[in-house]
């Protein structure tokens, strides 16, 4: 496959995957805000944007409205939905002859309904379920890309930038999330707490799915292992690295070439910290420093691929 | 009317006027030609909204499936559907096989006369054509000069404008040697024709033309270079922002090849890589639908970014076909035009099959004085141009507009050439709810590898505009279904 379009299909699923990880965290932000009870509203809209990544522009203003119409229609702010959907109909554009027709087509409606003005008048109407309809949007592109897509090379790209973004704003979420989880504030009534425990899980949509594993008996340790160290949920970090090795073995068995040693060792280095750590372990070392270590590695894991499948050198590739 | 009102016919034409341009569908008397009437019948059989109902649901069909093109100018860049025309245009077995014919020969003289003056240039010695003709043309590439062109094919991919005259002939307009396009049109509209009048298009047996994609391929594996029996083809597209993109992803993904930019191939040693995932790839064939001059900045034009730097010399040394060849606009330069019935004889000591439009060449000092005289009767067209750009049409122009192409005209003559301004035939269209005639012309695509290729039909062009006689997509043209009867 041409690296140039691997590099397209690899950012269109990436920016999808972050517009709709945006969207869910502001839907749960917008909810726990509602119980005044527990921290302020600018407390909790700081969580927010640093759990984003800090993007500049965000300030608190005073009212959420208009805090979170910026977040989701303000084209030039890197965060925002509409920049992300642009930016993943941008590349979808480019790859046309790649992805099916259905995938355009799902696609090519998102844009054109978080574009239209009914979009604001459903807004300004129900924020709820503007939200909820942009995250229908995402949901049916998933599913499409799932049925009508040749699983070859760039459906393995597409998975890449999906759990690459996915580990690296989960491990980023539960940073910001530590002193919430270790360092609850005193407080009159414990349901506070559950409250942003259950939020947390919410973010990553995996409320319900922690419950099957750990019946609602929410407890921050619980938490962590879960989004750290499952293996068999798609939000959990461990499933996401799991399935980058997926990838890379898999693009590996189709094509003709072995990935450099750098790469299989980056990807099995992370791999093994996470298969072979006990929560308890992580929770007597430094929590936040295990944290931003995966992080650390996920950049570096981005990198190695496109040094290697996508902007190499000519001499590298001709003395292969 | 007399003959017509056997057929409930009256309701469906409406104002139809009938002049002195052939009518595809009526007779000069008004009565309906005989291949139409199994047409006609059809429309006058159907309830009165029925019409509207299939064109709606064809309009839907061309939304999903995507075949529309970009409007610029709004920040978000709107998509419209390409403009067609519900009506198939007829053309009869016996038609047909003359137009074939007459491609055939004017096609392979066009490919002798360019090999001719990229190598020895006889007929520039002879006489026949002029030699400062040839080195004027802005077209003409110095860089191809004694180029071995494998299999000799300069021009693999043709698309050549027809017209039919009052009399019912066919002649030519002009040939589109560079980059044609259009043909994802052809293929689409006869997809969309196909679901819209099923039984008809049974009953008339219409030769298919679906296997366009799967001729093209072939046409481009017969050209890649020696020994390379499994040869890597891509299509070179100048990207996204290019109007015809929709066209170049559609064929790429019929014929199965990748769609390629400038970026993705880089040259070493004189040979053509892709940029792939599993590392570089070879090249052996590249269907250019990048213009000369932005194909290699090292030869041609050094500021454009969409071509290969060294794409040309890996050409030149045999490792990559690139096709069409460079400098192919040399014979499609609307003053060369006027030879090529020259060349015809010159090369084959045939007579042409399909003859020339009457050209006036404005280097000529008494062929300007007449064209100059005569500037509101003549159509006066830039020679370099396509698409209907640079073009006056004499009887619809102002005084001003005629002022400013004399003036054009006495400044570089051999910039410009003028052609009596014709009365080209007209198709019904369905205009609301009744049919009104329009002004089409047919563009064949012509396939020349081991040999030459023409799927029957090709794209009819319609000024859909009424009284209109410019079909070019830019400026308000549209298209119809081409059906070529058995």
């Amino acid at each position: 496959m041409l690296s140039r379009v691997a590099d397209s299909l690899y950012w269109m699923s990436r920016y999808l995957e972050r517009a709709e990880n945006t969207v869910r965290q502001l839907d749960v932000t917008m909810g726990l805000m509602l119980d005044t009870g527990g921290a302020s509203e600018i407390e909790r809209w700081q969580r927010l944007v640093n759990a984003l990544g800090k993007p500049a522009g965000l300030e608190w203003n005073g009212s959420l409205e208009a805090m979170a119409h910026r977040l989701i229609f303000d084209n030039l702010n890197h965060a925002a939905v509409t920049f992300c959907v642009n930016g993943a109909r941008e590349n979808a554009r480019q790859v046309r002859e790649e992805i099916s027709t259905e995938q355009w087509q799902r696609l090519n409606r998102l844009y054109h309904q978080i574009h239209s003005p009914q979009a604001e008048t459903q807004f300004s109407a129900s924020i709820g379920d503007a939200l909820a309809s942009i995250i229908d949007g995402i949901h049916l592109f998933k599913g499409v890309s799932n049925t009508t897509m040749i699983h070859g090379h760039g459906f393995q790209f597409m998975r890449l930038g999906r759990y690459l973004e996915r580990a690296y704003a989960t491990a980023t979420l539960l940073e910001v999330y530590q002193p919430v989880l270790f360092h609850p504030q005193e407080r009159e009534h414990e349901g506070y707490q559950y409250l942003e425990l259950v939020g947390l899980l919410r973010c990553c949509t995996s409320f319900e799915a922690y419950c099957q594993v750990y019946t609602a008996d929410v407890s921050s340790a619980r938490i962590l292992e879960f989004l750290l160290l499952n293996g068999d949920f798609p939000h959990a970090i461990r499933y996401c690295i799991d399935s980058i090795r997926d990838v890379i073995d898999s693009i590996q068995r189709t094509g003709g070439r072995r990935p450099p040693a750098e790469l299989i060792s980056g990807i099995g280095r992370l791999h093994a910290m996470l298969d072979f750590t006990t929560i308890g372990e992580i929770l007597h070392g430094d929590t936040s420093e295990f944290l931003h270590n995966i992080r650390e590695q996920c950049l570096r894991i981005h990198e190695l691929i496109y040094r290697y499948y996508v902007h190499y050198s000519i001499q590298s590739a001709l003395a292969s | 009317m007399s003959a017509a009102s056997s057929l409930p016919l009256d309701a469906l034409f409406g104002e139809y006027p009938l002049d002195a341009a052939f009518d595809e569908m009526r007779a000069p008397a008004g009565e309906v030609r005989s291949h139409y009437r199994a047409l006609a019948e059809t429309l006058a059989g159907l309830p009165p909204d029925e019409l509207q109902r299939r064109k709606q649901s064809a309009d839907l069909s061309f939304l999903t499936q995507g075949i529309t093109f970009t409007v610029y100018g709004r920040d978000e860049g709107t998509e419209r559907i390409f403009p067609y025309d519900l009506l198939p245009r007829l053309i009869t077995a016996a038609e047909w096989e003359r137009v074939e014919r007459g491609l055939t020969q004017r096609i392979t003289a066009l490919n002798l006369f360019l090999r001719d003056v990229y190598s020895e240039a006889r007929i520039l010695d002879d006489k026949v054509v002029p030699r400062e003709l040839v080195y004027s043309c802005k077209h003409y590439r110095r860089q191809m000069r004694g180029l071995q062109v494998p299999r000799n094919v300069y021009i693999a991919v043709v698309g050549s404008d027809l017209l039919r005259l009052n009399s019912g002939e066919f002649v030519v307009l002009e040939d589109n040697l560079r980059v044609p396009s259009g043909v994802s049109y052809m293929l689409t509209n006869r997809r969309v024709m196909k679901r819209t009048f099923p039984q008809l298009f049974s009953s008339y047996g219409v030769r298919p033309i679906e296997h366009y994609p799967q001729l093209l391929l072939a046409t481009l594996r017969s050209l890649a270079p020696e020994g390379q029996l499994e040869p890597n083809i891509v299509l070179l597209t100048p990207g996204v922002f290019n109007s015809a993109y929709f066209e170049h992803t559609y064929l790429a993904r019929q014929m199965g090849i990748d769609l390629v930019e400038g970026r993705d191939l880089v040259t070493h040693d004189n040979i053509v890589y892709m940029r792939t995932t599993d590392g570089l790839k070879r090249v052996d064939v590249i269907y250019r639908r990048v213009d000369d001059d932005f194909s290699d900045p090292l030869v041609f034009r050094a500021d454009s970014s969409l071509g290969c730097a060294g794409l040309f010399n890996a050409y030149r040394a045999g490792n990559v076909t690139v096709t069409n060849a460079f400098g192919t606009g040399l014979a499609d330069d609307k003053a060369v035009y006027a030879y090529v019935p020259k060349m015809i004889k010159y090369y084959l000591d045939e007579d042409p099959i399909l003859n020339n439009v009457e050209t006036f060449l404005l280097s000529d000092e008494l062929e300007r004085k007449h064209v100059l005289a005569n500037l509101d009767k003549l159509v006066v067209k830039a020679v370099g141009e396509s698409g209907g750009y640079g073009m006056l049409i004499g009887p619809h122009s102002t005084e001003a507009q005629r002022a400013e192409f004399a003036r054009a005209i006495e400044a570089n003559p051999r910039n410009y050439i003028a052609q009596p301004t014709l009365a080209f035939s007209r198709a019904p269209c369905l205009i609301d709810n009744h049919l009104e005639p329009r002004h089409v012309d047919l563009r064949p695509y012509i396939l020349f590898g081991d040999k030459v290729n023409i799927v029957p039909g090709g794209l009819t062009r319609v000024a859909l505009e009424k009284g209109s006689l410019v079909v070019n997509s830019s400026q308000g043209g549209g298209s119809k279904d081409t059906w070529v009867l058995e």
